[in-house]
């Protein structure tokens, strides 16, 4: 990685309804080195060019989700995305896809965050038992059977990716399957059954139409289409279960 | 005017990290009737718990104990900890560590289904508990997916705290901002817990979230709070140049070593040897965060660091761990290194140097967590609880934030119940304003300041005057700074006039509470004429630890004219007495001479 500062031109999806009623492109020539992210690109527009360009940030080392934006149509980190990948520009930054705009690069993500309770994401025990007996046992195999689907950050990155959760917002989509399924997987939790209802429902896994562009711009591995696809099989399976006479429903 | 809604609850829980939503599950578990309102500036999941790392602590091993972690975290504290909260603290702990794996926390297991333990810096033995190298985002979200099955909790997600509302000597309630409307809203309650966090964004590289900005300790200093041990601010010693980011503890607790340019282990020359044989525990790069931080600064003194684009630093080498333990160990380090830095730790040492990490003092407490103000209740890095003294041990926070989160969410659930709503016209008279002053802040015409110089220039005279060591002439000056900066900050001019998602405005409410926070820290560092923990001078007289005169805990008071007056208040201590703190031979020496005095009071020699 060099040191020496050179120039990108930064285009950046402008909504400001205070201003103006529909969106617009605005043009910046940020000056960056070889270890500057897109993040620290907008951060330096904000500090140097513009004070209201707004955007969501925090940690800036891909784990605290906030700063998920479109760089040249692609859904990514702001963090973890580097402005020399992309040098000599131009770059475009624009507000993730899929989501209504409330500035600039902000999101509205109430339609994720408010959905999170009916997916019941908490474990429900198998065998209750209190505090003074200890931990439930778990190997590092039953670990790893839900280990990656806890990765989740939040981030919606595979809801800007999803095709299908563009054209229905009734669709569970990619992430919140991942984290159903991350409880349904742990050796420890008796409470999958509730949520199958919800994988089988017309909101559930079969509105999902297998592109699996969500596990390609996921930051974190999860890789939220297997488990789309898991829950595919599982309910399928429960489906056949349902037809045999005396079966599980 | 502004318009300003108003709404009642029992108990108003500001911060929605892990000691917020620890807080307010605590409350809620008290009395499924209590309305619980979990105000947060971003949602909940997004807070700076989540970029903890290593672990949390909590004896566990059969050949671990409670006098242990108890000793280990009075010692680490450089006797400046409260035993009585320490004591407490050691207690709860595994409880706290239990109840997460309850709740789901995917704690690493051992090959028999319990919960593994890992070695940390300052710990004699291993009793922190992991979930890989993402710890503190696990427990993060399992807090917070938790929260959801509990509908007493009522969520203000991106309601960003103005004020504080005190009334007849008690805290009852908050004014906040939503921020996607910029409209003001009043939250009447009981009972108030802050949960906000630290205040490390007040320097220039520091491993924290830019949400990280002492909003809380800034409200109940405003409001007469003092707050305790500002002085103590932790420099983790291995972070990223530049941009700080953390290269967890965890890293030396699996077995990764320090060297300078030569390939040398320096540590051994600060006290902290010998270097072999390797790993021991309280030793070498198992050593404190403090020591190791100094160490650092001496290695650059004397021409011994590597220089690179963002200044000196020196390796962080996890090569002996191989591919595959550092992929099951680390695995967020690996991917740090490698989208950060374009580098594989298993291939390549990591290059790292001190950055501000955690701030040790803030809103003191009792052991269930009251603030001094009545009604006001405080948890997580935002409080000063006592058990941190002058230096924290790594995995002790997130383990406190557990604790004391509980703590206050129980303290404030059975204040809320003996205590009633206060008027409501007084209330709304100071919410309206709290809402005034923080609108003529984005309303401010012909304002003459930038807010990224003032915000920047704060970092670095922070940097400057109140770094991993202190000299006298420095801190005044970052003082006298920081001072002109505070008359600055009031002619700030946003160039973003929006009501909306005006984050400019947010900001220099932000910078507004950083240099309050700011101003506290530098002046307790100025009062403290001695050397402790994390606080090391430089100065003639102040070089040494001087319990005659500083076994005690410094307090900032906001003055009438805003700047803080210092005072001191007793240090809590039970049954350990101030000793030699010592690491690497000395400090097994004195750990020998110790458990010996012991057997021949027992009479068992």
């Amino acid at each position: 990685m060099s040191s020496e500062t050179r120039t990108i031109a930064v285009e950046v999806l402008r909504y400001q309804p205070d201003k103006a009623a529909a969106p617009y492109v605005e043009k910046f020539d940020v000056p960056f080195t070889d270890d500057m992210s897109v993040l620290q690109g907008l951060q330096y527009i904000k500090d140097h060019f513009d004070g209201s360009l707004t955007f969501r940030w925090s940690c800036r080392m891909a784990i605290c989700g906030s700063c998920g934006v479109m760089i040249d149509g692609v859904p990514s980190l702001g963090c973890r995305t580097f402005l020399r990948d992309y040098h000599p520009g131009p770059l475009r930054v624009e507000a993730m896809a899929n989501f209504p705009i409330e500035r600039d690069l902000v999101v509205d993500a109430s339609e994720f965050i408010d959905r999170l309770p009916s997916i019941q994401p908490w474990l429900a025990p198998r065998q209750e038992k209190p505090l003074s007996e200890g931990e439930y046992l778990q190997t590092p195999r039953q670990l790893e059977q839900f280990e990656s689907f806890s990765h989740c950050i939040n981030c919606m990155l595979c809801y800007a990716a999803c095709p299908q959760y563009g054209l229905d917002k009734q669709f569970l989509g990619p992430g919140l399957t991942a984290l159903l399924h991350r409880y349904n997987a742990d050796s420890r939790d008796g409470g999958s059954q509730q949520r199958m209802e919800l994988v089988h429902s017309t909101e559930g896994v079969w509105q999902c139409t297998a592109v699996g562009y969500c596990s390609e711009v996921c930051p974190k591995q999860v890789d939220p289409a297997n488990a789309v696809n898991l829950n595919k099989t599982l309910s399928a399976v429960a489906w056949v279960a349902r037809l045999v006479p005396g079966g599980r429903r | 005017m502004n318009s300003l809604s108003v709404s009642r609850f029992d108990v108003v829980i500001v911060g929605g990290g892990g000691a917020g939503l620890r807080a307010a599950i605590a409350a809620a578990q008290e009395s499924p009737s209590l309305r619980i309102a979990l105000v947060s500036k971003v949602y909940p999941m997004r807070s700076h718990t989540v970029a903890a790392e290593g672990g949390s602590a909590g004896v566990v091993r059969p050949d671990d104990s409670l006098q242990d972690h108890f000793d280990d975290t009075v010692h680490g504290g450089d006797w400046l900890c409260d035993q009585d909260a320490v004591e407490y603290f050691v207690a709860e702990c595994t409880r706290e560590m239990i109840q997460l794996e309850h709740w789901g926390c995917p704690w690493s297991r051992k090959e028999d289904g319990h919960v593994n333990v890992r070695a940390f810096g300052g710990m004699k033995i291993e009793r922190t508990w992991f979930a890989a190298d993402r710890t503190g985002f696990h427990m993060l979200h399992t807090l917070f997916q938790t929260s959801l099955k509990y509908p007493g909790i009522h969520r203000f997600d991106e309601y960003f705290c103005c004020d504080l509302l005190v009334q007849d000597g008690r805290a009852q309630g908050v004014v906040a901002i939503d921020i996607a409307s910029g409209e003001f809203h009043m939250i009447q309650a009981r009972a108030v817990v802050l949960a906000t966090g630290g205040a490390g964004r007040v320097f220039r590289q520091n491993t924290n979230g830019g949400i990280v900005t002492g909003d809380g300790m800034a409200l109940a200093y405003r409001h007469g709070v003092p707050l305790r041990d500002m002085e103590f601010v932790q420099y983790h010693p291995t972070c990223m140049p530049g941009a700080g980011l953390l290269f967890t503890e965890a890293c030396r607790g699996e077995g990764g070593i320090l060297t300078n340019k030569d390939g040398y282990r320096y540590l051994q020359d600060y006290g902290l040897g010998p270097a072999d044989p390797w790993p021991r525990k309280k030793a070498m790069e198992m050593g404190p965060r403090d020591r190791l931080s100094q160490a650092f600064w001496h290695e650059e003194r004397k021409g011994r660091t590597l220089e690179g684009p963002h200044g000196s630093y020196v390796n962080l080498d996890l090569r002996q761990l191989g591919k595959a333990r550092l992929r099951e160990r680390l695995p967020q380090i690996c991917e740090l290194a490698q989208e950060f830095m374009g580098l594989d730790p298993a291939d390549s040492p990591i290059p790292v140097r001190p950055a501000v990490h955690y701030t040790m003092g803030g809103i003191p407490t009792s052991v269930q967590a009251a603030s001094p103000l009545p009604g006001l209740f405080a948890a997580g890095e935002c409080a000063s609880s006592g058990i941190h003294g002058a230096n924290r041990l790594g995995s002790n926070s997130l383990a406190e934030l557990c604790v004391f989160g509980k703590a206050a969410g129980e303290s404030a659930a059975a204040f809320a119940r003996q205590a009633g709503f206060g008027s409501d016209a007084n209330l709304r008279a100071q919410a309206q304003t709290a809402a005034q002053r923080a609108s003529s802040v984005r309303r401010r015409a012909g304002g003459t300041e930038r807010l990224a110089e003032l915000r920047d220039a704060m970092a670095r005279s922070m940097e400057r005057g109140c770094g991993i060591y202190r000299c006298g002439e420095e801190m005044e000056q970052a003082a006298r700074e920081i001072g002109d900066l505070k008359q600055r900050v009031q002619h700030v001019r946003l160039q973003d006039q929006a009501q909306a998602w005006n984050t400019e405005w947010l900001a220099t409410l932000e910078l507004e509470y950083q240099l309050d926070v700011a101003q506290a820290m530098v002046h307790s560092a100025i009062a403290r004429r001695e050397s402790r923990g994390a606080h090391q001078r430089l100065d003639a007289g102040c070089t040494e630890r001087d319990d005659g005169r500083f076994l005690q805990h410094t307090l900032a008071t906001r003055s009438a004219d805003g700047s803080p007056a210092i005072t001191y208040g007793e240090v809590v201590i039970t049954r350990s007495r101030p000793g030699v703190r010592a690491y690497g031979a000395a400090g097994e020496a004195a750990a020998r001479a110790e458990t010996a005095q012991d057997k021949e009071q027992q009479g068992v020699v």
